[in-house]
């Protein structure tokens, strides 16, 4: 099944379909699925890993995401794709295993999940594709939906002071000893999308070299649901969304890039817990920070 | 009598060498020892070849999780303390879909969070056992022993059309073997299985024979081991199509009906003569036993009927045994949940009865004989003999072994 495919004898092959895409998607113009799968796809045939990964699917657009990519999958109840794979993983550590999740089922119905799988240091690898909206069931607000964005269900836009601000997960996640890797990048544009093939493949790398939790959120688009045109939707991910959503890698565990623990501010009670236990605590830089790239 | 004990740091559940004079010290593998009912379900998965274990503390089950948080890393096995009863069970669906033989516990307020894994496990055909020591409802309730979850347990737990098969031990030696028939059932149908037992059960401890039964490997075609040389394989319960959905629920029916017609199981005890028939499962049971001993001393005529498997209920057989008598008693730690199977296997050919108590009460035996008499009193006399083709409980085990 991975074998390349042979070159024409008369030329050579500039551009193929990867071995492990199977059907086209069904996913809208303009949304951003498509080329999160492709990556995938490329990446897992480029480490030769595809003949030993298992896709533990999700529920909302990506649900069919086991007819698209050529390889076993599981699919899992609204949420909970971290507590599967960290099943799947348990009793099958040899193989390579990653989550494939939305922001309405990562970011509300899931965070209970994803927060403890990553806290486990659970070792397998979370594609977290985040257009701020629940995509399937019509384009409700998602709590990663911006502050002021029209939704089906926040019609006069998300009011801030009753929904409360978008969940920044990544950011959040970032601050667990058990997460090795995160990063989030956007698919706005071909230079965001190579960055996000290169984040994937570091996250399937750590899982390989079995360090532990690794993460790539990918900020990708919804024109049906943001009621814009495919144009209009990657102009709106490269402007307003990815101003909100800083892209970067913010834990590389063995690279030794993570950030440091917020620490208290004003006076500090006497040592001990946690903030004892951290080894460096400058001022928090987590607030609204974008880490270079 | 030997103890079972486990100290700290234990490698094996260990055996405590019975006092000097009562005959245990002679022998190396004592022929019984005294286990919590938690833990001797525990062990009995482990011996049965369970690879993986996941759940949440919540009395009176905890004991089952310190048990495998102990033991299954001593194995080598899979072990995780989930954040939640959710992530617990999603988890056993993940390790059951990568072909792992697994199991979960909890108790009554627990089973209700995992009731919507148990359907998407049920609608992907997913083996797991779960255990339930059940505690009194709802709500909060109580952590007292109750049987209130019998509706939930037999009717269905999450959404959708699916039942599963439900195991009822009244003691924990029989515990231990119905664990192991758990996994057996759960492989053979690929379906989740439940064992159903309350706080009671959970909490005493018992003498049983050590020994755990072993069961082979599970050898699954369908599990998710990487698309190695063959075509990728999905385990969803999703069939958005009409068609699609429909031809997948009645391949589940009729696994249903295969259950129905090969793996009821149930006791009877002096049914023969018997004119008032006690029925009665778990803890509720022993109760009814010691009540048909007192019952017959005082002349009355009354015998135990108690199903092991409460899905599929032992229907035709309890209509059978009913045949002729005056009249058949419920005896449950509900408000009267399994009466109503009762009542659906009798089809009114004799009057049915309930004695319920709720909240983590158990009912005493004297108030079982004083509603066995009021249930005698009120009926007709039998109309005719009583049908003589009562038979013990078929062992499951041994057809199982066949």
């Amino acid at each position: 099944m991975t074998a390349p495919t042979q070159a024409p004898a008369e030329g050579r092959t500039i551009y193929r379909r990867p071995l492990l895409l199977s059907n086209p998607t069904t996913y809208c113009p303009g949304c951003g699925h498509g080329i999160v799968h492709r990556l995938i796809a490329e990446v897992l045939e480029e480490l030769g890993l595809g003949a030993r990964t298992i896709l533990v699917g999700s529920v909302g657009c990506s649900v069919f995401a086991y007819d698209f990519l050529r390889l076993d999958a599981v699919e899992s109840p609204h949420g909970r794709a971290a507590a599967v794979a960290t099943g799947v993983k348990r009793v099958r550590p040899d193989k390579i295993v990653f989550t494939y999740q939305g922001d309405g089922d990562l970011a509300a119905i899931g965070t209970a999940e994803i927060v403890h799988a990553a806290a486990r240091g659970e070792r397998f690898t979370t594609i977290f594709v985040n257009n701020g909206i629940y995509g399937m069931t019509g384009g409700q607000m998602a709590p990663t939906t911006l502050a002021g964005q029209k939704t089906t269900s926040s019609p006069l836009g998300r009011d801030v002071s009753t929904v409360g601000y978008p969940l920044p997960v990544t950011e959040m996640l970032s601050l667990l000893p058990g997460v090795q890797y995160a990063a989030r990048t956007s698919v706005s544009d071909p230079v965001h999308v190579g960055k996000t093939k290169a984040a994937i493949k570091r996250a399937f790398e750590i899982q390989v070299e079995a360090k532990g939790f690794s993460i790539v959120e990918v900020l990708s688009t919804c024109p049906v649901g943001w009621g814009m045109t495919p144009t209009d939707a990657m102009h709106h991910l490269e402007t307003d969304v990815m101003d909100f959503y800083a892209t970067g890698v913010f834990v590389d565990r063995p690279k030794g890039i993570a950030p440091a623990l917020p620490a208290p501010v004003g006076p500090a009670s006497s040592p001990g817990g946690c903030s004892a236990a951290a080894p460096a605590r400058p001022p928090s830089k987590m607030a609204g920070h974008r880490v270079e790239e | 009598m030997t103890v079972l004990d486990r100290p700290a740091g234990a490698e094996r559940p260990h055996l405590v060498a019975s006092p000097p004079g009562t005959g245990g010290e002679a022998s190396p593998v004592p022929d019984r020892v005294l286990m919590k009912g938690n833990e001797a379900i525990a062990e009995a998965a482990i011996a049965a070849g369970c690879d993986a274990y996941f759940g949440y503390p919540i009395t009176p089950q905890a004991e089952l999780l310190e048990w495998m948080a102990r033991r299954m890393p001593e194995e080598g096995r899979a072990f995780v303390q989930a954040e939640s009863e959710l992530g617990a069970i999603n988890m056993a669906l993940g390790a059951s879909a990568a072909g792992a033989r697994v199991m979960v516990s909890s108790s009554s307020p627990g089973i209700s969070l995992m009731a919507e894994g148990m359907s998407y496990m049920a609608g992907s055909r997913l083996p797991v056992v779960l255990v339930n020591i059940m505690r009194g409802g709802p709500g909060l309730g109580s952590i007292g022993a109750a049987q209130a979850d019998y509706l939930q347990a037999t009717k269905g737990h999450g959404h959708g059309d699916y039942h599963v098969p439900v195991l009822a031990p009244s003691s924990i030696g029989e515990a231990i073997e119905l664990v192991r028939d758990a996994f057996i059932l759960a492989e053979r149908y690929r379906t989740p299985v439940m064992i159903l037992a309350d706080g009671i059960l959970g909490q005493a401890m018992e003498p049983v024979t050590p020994g755990f039964k072993h069961l082979d490997p599970p050898t699954p075609d369908w599990s998710l081991t990487g698309a190695d040389g063959r075509e990728p394989r999905s385990i969803h319960s999703l069939n958005l199509r009409a068609e699609d959905l429909e031809a997948h629920n009645d391949e589940l029916q009729a696994t249903y009906r295969e259950i129905e017609a090969r793996e009821v199981r149930w006791a009877g005890e002096q049914l023969e003569d018997a004119e008032v028939i006690l029925v009665a499962y778990g803890t509720a049971a022993r109760v009814a036993r010691t009540a048909v001993e007192r019952a017959r001393a005082e002349g009355l005529k009354a015998g135990l009927f108690r199903p092991i498997t409460l899905w599929p209920f032992p229907s035709d057989a309890l209509r059978e045994a009913a045949r002729g008598t005056r009249g058949v008693l419920a005896v449950e730690m509900s408000a009267g949940q399994m009466v109503e199977d009762v009542r659906l296997a009798i089809e009114g050919a004799v009057p049915v009865f309930l004695h319920g108590r709720t909240g983590g009460s158990v009912p005493s035996p004297d108030d079982v004989v004083a509603a066995a008499r009021r249930a005698w009193a009120t009926t007709e006399p039998a109309r005719r003999e009583p049908a003589t083709t009562r038979t013990a409980a078929m062992s499951l085990v041994k057809e199982n072994e066949r």
